[in-house]
């Protein structure tokens, strides 16, 4: 079981290594120049540290130190307390876009100078992130999908779209993800049954897409929080359809697995990580180097080949073969989530969700 | 060698570590956690120190009562199950030779050293369709075909009770290896069975250390949170399943705080029952 790539987004050990990181003390000499960043530990970092970062310190001089960070918010809070106390565990790290907004909040985002992003102009607008007033609070890193995934065995067919999970025949077949902020079903109602995301913008919209949802129930077996439980079920064919990363599933099926992942004719749920600068962090001119660096699209490119995320770049201007970007992406239009929503309403939207699957 | 009690602050010097200990590791972070369930949770952000009760009132409904209430109920379940279990497994394990109750004392630490993830996994592979037990049965013709066990609630309690079992009869072990045998005797050569022996002698006997082992089992299950998650569906997910998802998914902290101080409350309010139930049946 390659447990190994899934370890970036769960958490087990990784308020460890959040720990750790904020223990270590820093290593690097003030004369050179350096750059500590945060990427999500485990399968990310250990991709990272060796088909980007020394490459980047061969082109530029400035060494860096990765630093393993946790998901969820957990990061986050360690940033936030570490920048009230004047300090960055890491001066860029990799933050989720939830995570953005609620450290937008605090202006934890020390504002990116785009002026000095040189390879900003190839990104895709949905990538940036901005305060309210329009800085930009951070700059898109990679990007990832959510899927609609199947064995093999024994579905011969592979569905064609997100109303496969309403299907009756589907009874206790589906592993979904357990939290309303990273399954982002509702925004999969939405477009499935709703017409679009827009569906959400008010409260009734919102419990519309809760009681289409309901429905969805009784076919789930399994609620998962930890990704390897249900990766094991869906190659064993105990759980033999849900949504799950585009990405490892694409490993899995290479190594032999029979599982599939399928972009539903609704598109893929496309989820992302940014680039963000603590305000406490001194290395400015390091960061938009780093960064600028980042955005490159012979870099986006190496990403998709080695790391198997989606260009956060306009794909036109990557040398991904038709076949390459299959394997990381879709032309068809993706479910891109109500971040906004998970900000403002999120007590809200946590109650009713626990309610709807836990009642 | 008598043991004096001690007089001087010297006699009492030995306390000082682990009341240090105790205070540093337990009472501060519990003050720091009671304190932060009144702070005033920032929706989208953070928390600010402040003196409101919204988080114990948010978990005043009958949506959290529920969860609470099924909580407490699996752990008792898993308290009794342990207890009845262990209580006649012990009693036989100290009538053994030396040589086998070494033997079964490490095959039962042993356990103690298996994560609650491993535990979590190997059940929930035990009880499997693709792979689990009853493609045995299958096998051996008692079912006609395989089928899962998981989730469901006897998932979840099998697991729990694997998992405290070991525990339990270390609790029991020294109480029983201490239990004076020619109670037993005696009752034998006045005509009770073994089975009677031990019902009218050895559990009556035994009885604080039963409640004892109850309450500790009880509390141990409290605190699970992994093995709902792997082996049950949403409705057996106890409160602290709940309460690590608002602390470390929606980063409400003051919320999480003061479902976990409710849960210490009722859990220590219900200890002491026990405590005074037991008193007033000794009295009686």
């Amino acid at each position: 079981m390659k447990i190994n790539s899934i370890k970036r987004r769960t958490l087990l050990g990784a308020g460890l290594a959040g720990a750790a990181a904020l223990a270590m003390p820093a290593v690097l000499r003030a004369q050179d120049r350096s750059l500590k960043v945060g990427v999500y530990g485990g399968y990310f970092k250990d991709s990272f540290d060796k088909n980007i970062f020394p490459d980047f310190t061969k082109a530029t001089g400035i060494a860096i130190e990765s630093v393993a960070e946790p998901t969820g918010e957990a990061w986050l809070v360690q940033l936030e307390q570490a920048a009230r106390a004047g300090q960055a565990p890491a001066d860029v790290s990799m933050m989720s876009q939830v995570a953005m907004l609620k450290g937008q909040s605090t202006e934890l985002w020390t504002p990116i100078d785009m002026a000095r992003i040189k390879n900003s102009s190839y990104l895709l607008d949905r990538f940036i992130n901005k305060y309210p007033d329009g800085r930009v609070a951070g700059v898109g890193a990679v990007s990832w999908y959510i899927t609609l995934v199947t064995n093999t065995n024994v579905y011969k067919e592979p569905p064609t779209s997100w109303e496969a999970f309403w299907d009756p025949a589907n009874a206790d077949k589906l592993g979904l993800l357990a939290l309303v902020s990273n399954s982002f079903l509702l925004e999969v109602t939405a477009k499935t049954f709703m017409g679009g995301t827009d569906a959400l913008d008010t409260e009734e919209g919102i419990l519309k897409a809760f009681d289409k949802l309901a429905e969805v129930k009784p076919n789930v077996r399994l609620w998962y929080r930890d990704e390897a439980q249900f990766e094991q079920a869906l190659k064993s064919g105990e759980i033999p359809m849900g949504q799950y990363y585009h990405d490892v599933t694409g490993l899995a099926a290479a190594e032999g697995h029979p599982v599939r992942s399928t972009f539903p004719k609704e598109g893929g749920i496309q989820d992302s990580g940014c680039w963000a600068l603590s305000r406490a962090s001194q290395k400015v001119e390091e960061a938009h180097i780093f960064i600028d660096y980042m955005c490159q699209p012979a870099i986006q490119a190496t990403l998709s080949r080695k790391v198997g995320t989606s260009p956060t770049v306009k794909r036109e201007s990557t040398d991904l073969t038709d076949q390459e970007f299959a394997a990381v992406s879709s032309d068809i239009e993706p479910i891109i989530p109500r971040y906004d929503l998970y900000q403002t309403k999120s007590d809200w939207l946590n109650q009713k969700w626990t309610e709807l699957i836990v009642g | 060698m008598r043991r004096e009690p001690p007089k001087t602050f010297g006699d009492y010097a030995p306390l000082l570590f682990p009341a240090g200990m105790l205070t540093i590791f337990f009472v501060v972070p519990f003050g720091t956690m009671i304190a932060v369930s009144f702070f005033q949770r920032q929706q989208g952000g953070f928390y600010t120190p402040a003196f409101v009760f919204d988080n114990y009132a948010r978990f005043l409904s009958a949506f959290f009562g529920g969860v609470l209430g099924f909580s407490l109920m699996l752990a008792i379940a898993v308290a009794v199950c342990c207890v009845v279990l262990a209580l006649p497994f012990t009693y036989l394990l100290t009538r053994m030779a030396r040589s086998v109750q070494v033997l079964w004392l490490v095959a039962l630490l042993s356990v103690l050293s298996l994560s609650e993830v491993i535990i979590g996994f190997a059940w929930s592979t035990l009880f499997s369709r693709t792979a689990g037990i009853t493609n045995v049965l299958v096998a051996l013709g008692i079912m006609s075909e395989a089928k899962a066990l998981t989730p469901s609630f006897a998932a979840v309690l099998t697991g729990m009770v694997y998992q405290a079992f070991p525990y339990t009869v270390l609790v029991l072990f020294p109480a029983l290896v201490r239990l004076d045998p020619t109670l037993t005797e005696a009752a034998r050569t006045l005509g009770a069975s073994p089975l009677k022996a031990f019902f009218t002698v050895v559990v009556p006997a035994l009885r604080n250390t039963i409640t004892a082992t109850l309450i500790m089992v009880f509390i141990f299950a409290l605190g699970s949170y992994l093995l709902p998650q792997l082996l049950g569906r949403p409705q057996h997910w106890t409160l602290s399943v709940l309460i690590t998802d608002q602390a470390i998914y929606q980063s409400n902290m003051p919320f999480a705080a003061a479902m976990a101080v409710f849960l210490v409350l009722v859990t220590l309010g219900l200890v002491a029952l026990t405590v005074v139930a037991g008193r007033r049946g000794e009295a009686a």
